[in-house]
């Protein structure tokens, strides 16, 4: 049953990067290539009536990480306390920012949700990113300082930073240099990803220059990919344990490369949604990599007093994971209706919706 | 350790009563919505649409609040009452996690379809999307308040090792007792938050001479539907709800009504009175002999308990708090009842429109009840204290155990100053929105 609701848990935060990752990647260009009124509009028109809908699946993946992992739930949401607490600051930014640019028509007013909405983008883009390289890296659980536990074994909580800046010290911090080289993939991969988004949604100018970023990030997103995988080795000494043991996993690594590679072929797809497929399959590939690589733990320790967090020790009990699966079955199918009448709505280009201009 | 406690405590009441500022009204609103919409379908009537249309601005405004401080509260679980929600995920986390896959889902998607595809869908599929807005957001009522009766009626479970609760019955948690009653108790105030508004923002432009034909059309729903609720939110909800405080929390009931010593032969009922916390009595208080007793019990000389025959600890956290608050929600609500009584007697008289006192009244209480909303939440969570989950779990045992006192100050002024910013905002664009008024036959 752990297993079930842990698949459950990591197909829904897949869904989650790839659906609100769009939005992310959408005001990141926002930011940086869109300089004209008219590409401004098409990109919030292309996102405009979904992101609400979208950022329900971190409310929905939360929701099931509550009630199906409590204790992870508990020992994470405290310990990561200020990035949790900044990135909610962030993704209200980010959304009244989208919701509210156009409701005044003034030069200055705009502008300052532009930036508002575009740079609290990138910094989600860069904090999940961080967040991921927090949970491989993993944390000083039960706050160990010389050999002895301060906490219960399952708490801890870390600054934002330490004064080295390293994954090795015994004092940990949420930014450190392998935790950011993590953050700046997750731009660099959202970017890509809300540039194929809006090729695939608009018919705006911006496009045919938005292949090219796609292009030429791709190369940059190649190189940090590489990267992060020689020097995890220095976090994680045995990184492909998992995938030795069980070589079906090798589906999740294979998957991740399809999508980088496929996306070199940005300017000559014919359809426009091939983009945004190929950047699905990075992200989507890349999360059950990395997810893959550590299991069964959730959230390894970095002391040796205490044990790692894995999906069997936070679980809630049995019956109540049992009774849940029959309510998820009945919501699944119907969040699967929505989405199909939704995206069936507002099929095609999206550059008439008029987001915005209620 | 106990200033840790206090900022945490803060940083959810002041998080969790901006928040709910905004659903109280959205869930109301939409049922009106729905009216103005199906209104325009039977009688094909444009400004019943536009009426609808304009609503929506609103309605729209108000929802991306509500959504924006509403993602904080979920967290919050997690980030500062971690051992609460290690000890009570597995009961509480079923009821969220049925928040968002069975409300959240159906109100994002729709609402999309709602706001931007009129013209995509035709009316009748249109209002179909608003009724399913509506339908969403009264789920999502309906099991965040499961989860609060949980915490103040526990049902359902068991305790195992280290305290912590596990899930024998999921049924209990819907049939439960405490549910029924405040929701349907919530689900009326919120429609009275709706219907003042209403009638307000149609009273304003009455008085203002401007856009009359939207005036009269939204005054009068306003009072129709606040007539209505208003009478539901006092009978039956209320006394339900208030009989289940009396019998499953009869301190917390004590204390709301200021009752301190028991009285023989039936007691009173405290319209106006100070709580005297160091003589455990009322100062300065005016009363009326033997009405508590027979609202209670329908008997005029029943015996209820007065506090300082409990034992301090199950006494409430903050007498005077919990009695002030349900005090000024029973005071606001007779006169909700009141001013709509004389409205709705003028409408049937048709006088209304013309007679200026009762619309400037009408004008100035939309304030009001959003104070009345709050303060009922603040009876209900100040009755609950000093216990998260009700006589099992302390709320100083549910804090997180690792997140210090300066950090959560840190967060919670950031929270005040960033909801200080959406507050504003959110007047300014709402008082641009109404001031232009709803705009006729516009496509």
């Amino acid at each position: 049953m752990e297993l079930f609701w842990y698949i459950v848990l990591m197909t829904m935060l897949a869904v989650y990067v790839i659906l609100d990752g769009y939005d992310f990647g959408a005001g990141i260009i926002h930011l940086f290539f869109a300089k004209k009124e008219k590409d401004k509009k098409a990109i919030t028109n292309a996102i405009g009536p979904f992101w609400d809908a979208n950022e329900v699946w971190l409310i929905a993946a939360g929701g099931v990480l509550f009630f199906a992992f409590p204790t992870l739930y508990a020992s994470s949401f405290s310990g990561f306390y200020l990035p949790l607490i900044m990135i909610l600051w962030l993704l209200i930014f980010r959304a009244i920012g989208l919701e509210l640019r156009g409701q005044i028509h003034n030069t200055i007013w705009q502008s300052i949700w532009d930036k508002a909405f575009g740079i609290s983008s990138l910094l989600l883009a860069l904090f999940f990113g961080v967040a991921l390289g927090n949970v491989v890296r993993g944390v000083n659980l039960g706050s160990v300082v010389n050999g002895v536990s301060t906490h219960e074994a399952h708490y801890f909580f870390l600054p934002l930073w330490n004064p080295t800046f390293s994954p090795q010290a015994e004092q940990l911090g949420i930014l450190d240099w392998f935790t950011v080289l993590l953050g700046i993939v997750g731009v660099v991969a959202l970017t890509i990803h809300g540039a194929n988004w809006i090729i695939f949604k608009t018919n705006s100018d911006l496009n045919e220059k938005l292949k090219r970023v796609v292009f030429n990030l791709n190369f940059v997103l190649l190189a940090l990919v590489i990267i992060s995988l020689l020097v995890w080795h220095i976090i994680e000494p045995k990184p492909f344990h998992n995938f030795l043991d069980t070589p079906w996993l090798w589906i999740f690594p294979i998957i991740t490369f399809t999508g980088l590679f496929g996306l070199f072929k940005v300017k000559s797809f014919q359809k426009h949604g091939m983009g945004f497929l190929f950047s699905s399959l990075f992200l989507f590939g890349g999360l059950t990599s990395t997810v893959a690589s550590i299991f069964p733990k959730v959230l390894p320790s970095t002391n040796n007093v205490n044990p790692d967090l894995t999906l069997y020790n936070v679980a809630a009990h049995e019956y109540g994971l049992s009774v849940g699966v029959y309510w998820f079955a009945i919501a699944v199918v119907l969040v699967a209706a929505y989405m199909v009448i939704q995206y069936r709505v507002f099929k095609g280009k999206m550059d008439d919706v008029g987001y915005g201009e209620h | 350790m106990e200033d840790m406690l206090f900022y945490d405590r803060m940083q959810f009441a002041f998080t969790i009563t901006f928040h709910y500022l905004f659903p109280q009204l959205t869930m109301g609103l939409s049922l009106m919505i729905v009216y103005f919409k199906g209104k325009f379908l039977f009688s094909k009537l444009e400004k019943y649409n536009d009426a609808a249309k304009f609503w929506m601005k609103i309605f729209a405004l108000n929802f991306a609040m509500g959504v924006v401080t509403g993602i904080p509260m979920e967290f919050q679980f997690g980030t500062n009452w971690a051992k609460f929600s290690e000890l009570t995920g597995g009961i509480i986390g079923q009821t969220l996690a049925m928040e968002g896959m069975f409300s959240f889902f159906l109100e994002s998607s729709f609402l999309g379809l709602f706001l931007f595809g009129e013209k995509l869908m035709g009316h009748k599929l249109h209002f179909l999307t608003g009724f399913l807005v509506f339908l969403g957001s009264w789920a999502s009522g309906y099991l965040i308040i499961a989860t609060h009766s949980w915490m103040q009626h526990p049902v359902g479970y068991e305790i195992i090792e280290n305290g912590r609760f596990v899930l024998n019955n999921f049924g209990a948690l819907f049939s439960n007792p405490w549910l029924l009653p405040s929701y349907l108790h919530n689900q009326a105030a919120s429609i009275v938050t709706s219907s003042f508004v209403v009638a307000a923002i149609g009273a304003f432009y009455l008085l203002n001479n401007k856009h009359n034909e939207f005036g009269k059309l939204f005054v009068k729903t306003g009072v129709v539907f606040g007539l209505i609720s208003s009478l539901l939110v006092a009978f039956p909800t209320g006394d339900w709800t208030a009989k289940n405080v009396v019998k499953h929390q009869p301190a917390t009931f004590a204390a709301m009504e200021g009752i301190f010593e028991t009285e023989e032969g039936g007691s009173e009922i405290v319209l106006i009175g100070q709580p005297n916390m160091l003589e455990k009595k009322l100062d300065n208080k005016i009363a009326v002999p033997n009405i508590l007793s027979f609202l209670t019990y329908q008997e005029w000389d029943a015996q209820i308990k007065g506090l300082n025959e409990f034992d301090e600890s199950v006494h409430p956290t903050n007498v005077p708090g919990l009695y002030y608050s349900y005090h000024i929600m029973v005071g606001l609500g007779t006169i909700f009842i009141g001013l709509m009584l004389i409205a709705a007697v003028q409408l049937f008289r048709k006088k209304l429109f013309k007679t200026k006192w009762i619309l400037w009244s009408l004008m100035f209480m939309l304030p009001f009840p959003y104070i009345a909303n709050t303060t009922g939440w603040y009876t209900a969570e100040l009755g609950r204290q000093p216990w998260l989950v009700y006589n099992l779990l302390r709320t100083a045992d549910g804090a997180s155990p690792t997140v210090s006192s300066g950090n959560t100050l840190f967060t919670l002024l950031g929270f005040i100053g960033l909801y200080l910013l959406l507050g504003l905002l959110f007047l300014m664009l709402a008082g641009k929105i109404i001031n232009k008024g709803p705009q006729l036959n516009q496509h």
